[in-house]
């Protein structure tokens, strides 16, 4: 369960929207089932209090979604955005990728996101309903009754190993400041390092052979924002999945995880969408890793204005043949 | 009686200041290079994108060596400086998804230096020679 409501959140558009200060709220809506909650744009409070939803399922992040609203003619956006994807926020500010001006923020706390997939992976197929008002989740479905698991079980990847609970951005805060936190986000891809190379690829083939293609990693993240993508090219010959199972799609991961290297803030919004529970996250905090053990600790979207470790150097850089035969990992 | 002896297919990429004439002058002093290495000339060795590295690769490549100038002698000032941190990103990256680490190499050679150019050639191929194959980066789509 989330610490603020709806309702409050409600309140807070109402009084912004009726001041004239916004036009139209980035919010969550519910889809089919209630766990299906998908992002959308409100222009009236009536439209919030019918449609509107703040609950744990509440993981998408915004930021990017700023580019298209901040576009249209005279507007003014309120966008909620909780600790991590203020992060993505800031990154896009750097980038220059749309107008600070026409965006007023206010940041929320997040006390972690449930991921469905969890859950469904838990309580098997016909999930009816999810309660969240506990810290124990009752899942309701179809053909066992109701079943209880408790929340940091089903957290999103991205939650388990939360990075920061300190927003870095915002023109108003609901709630209290949180603190930067101390988590061991690179465990696992340490653990892997620590793997013979047959058993990495084996890995990797496993997970990534799963990919369909559909692009959805590419299409939620906030570090890809390019208008035309170089896997959208239909000459390129790489638009499409392979048939077969080849290098075709660590080819795809490989590339986009490099395109967003030093860019990516770690949001995890490609693991949360992937369709195929692929670990993508994987890739990227393996790249912030290597960026944080050669060039030296660096997180996007810390502060506006950064420049990326790979738009810079030192003439004392490591060699690439040194990246790869390191003693200690 | 036919013997059908393994020739890898490398793929050197050599920027066009430094390594194109290191291999240039390789040439002219008379030292032999391995003929299975194909040199594609690029502006900088920073010209590389990692995709060419892959698509190298996709498309039946059993090595991929990067060439330019030494950090410092830069055509371009600091070309090769980015492309020594994306390539020991990328390299890294290679690694961790359990493809042979000796399958890429970047080497530094200037165009004065024609028997570093020829003896690195050499090694490479060697190295690739033994090692076999490329399986694990081909692309079956792309099998001629």
């Amino acid at each position: 369960m989330q610490k603020i409501t709806r309702e409050t959140l409600i309140e807070k558009a109402n009084e912004l929207l009726s001041s004239g200060k916004v036009n139209r709220v980035l919010g969550w809506k519910k889809g089919e089932f209630s766990y299906d909650v998908t992002p959308a744009v409100f222009t009236d409070v009536e439209q919030m209090k019918k449609d509107f939803v703040f609950d744990d399922f509440s993981g998408a992040n915004f930021s990017k979604y700023l580019i298209k609203e901040t576009r249209k003619e005279d507007a003014k956006v309120l966008v909620f955005l909780k600790p991590c994807d203020t992060y993505s926020f800031n990154q896009l500010l750097t980038e220059h990728r749309f107008d600070r001006e026409k965006v007023y923020v206010v940041g929320i706390p997040c006390d972690g996101m449930i991921d469905i997939s969890k859950i469904k992976e838990f309580a098997g197929d016909g999930v009816v309903s999810v309660n969240t008002d506990s810290d124990n989740i009752k899942v309701d479905t179809l053909y066992d009754g109701v079943k209880e698991i408790a929340k940091d079980k089903i957290l999103l990847e991205r939650c388990v190993n939360c990075k920061s609970k300190k927003h870095v951005a915002y023109d108003e805060l609901i709630g209290e400041e949180g603190e930067i936190l101390d988590g061991n986000r690179f465990d696992e891809v340490a653990k892997l390092e620590s793997m013979t190379a047959d058993e990495r690829f084996e890995f990797w083939q496993n997970e990534l052979s799963r990919c369909i293609r559909c692009n959805a990693c590419r299409d939620v993240c906030p570090a890809c924002t390019c208008e035309k993508c170089v896997f959208g090219n239909p000459n390129s010959g790489v638009e499409n999945k392979s048939p077969a199972n080849s290098f075709e799609e660590q080819m795809f991961h490989i590339i986009r995880a490099f395109h967003v290297a030093g860019r990516c803030t770690d949001c995890g919004e490609c693991s949360r969408v992937c369709p195929q529970n692929i670990p993508l996250h994987l890739l990227n905090r393996k790249f912030i890793k290597d960026i944080n053990e050669f060039y030296g600790d660096y997180q996007a979207g810390e502060e506006v204005g950064l420049r990326a470790p790979l738009v810079n150097y030192t003439k004392e850089d490591l060699e690439p043949s040194e990246a790869v035969n390191r003693e200690e990992k | 009686m036919q013997v059908n002896e393994y020739k890898p297919k490398i793929v050197a990429f050599c920027c066009n200041w430094c390594s194109y004439a290191g291999a240039d002058l390789a040439g002219s002093n008379r030292l032999s290079y391995p003929a299975e290495v194909k040199v594609i000339r690029v502006p900088c060795s920073c010209r590389v994108n990692p995709m060419f590295i892959l698509r190298a690769f996709q498309r039946g490549a059993d090595g991929v060596i990067l060439c330019g100038c030494h950090p410092g002698d830069c055509h371009y000032t600091s070309g090769n400086y980015y492309t020594r941190r994306r390539m020991a990103l990328l390299f890294s990256m290679l690694d961790y998804l359990g493809i042979e680490k000796e399958r890429t190499r970047v080497e530094w050679v200037s165009a004065a230096e024609g028997a570093k150019f020829a003896a690195t050639m050499n090694d490479f191929v060697k190295t690739i020679t033994e090692l076999g194959e490329n399986k694990r980066l081909e692309d079956l789509r792309c099998k001629k």
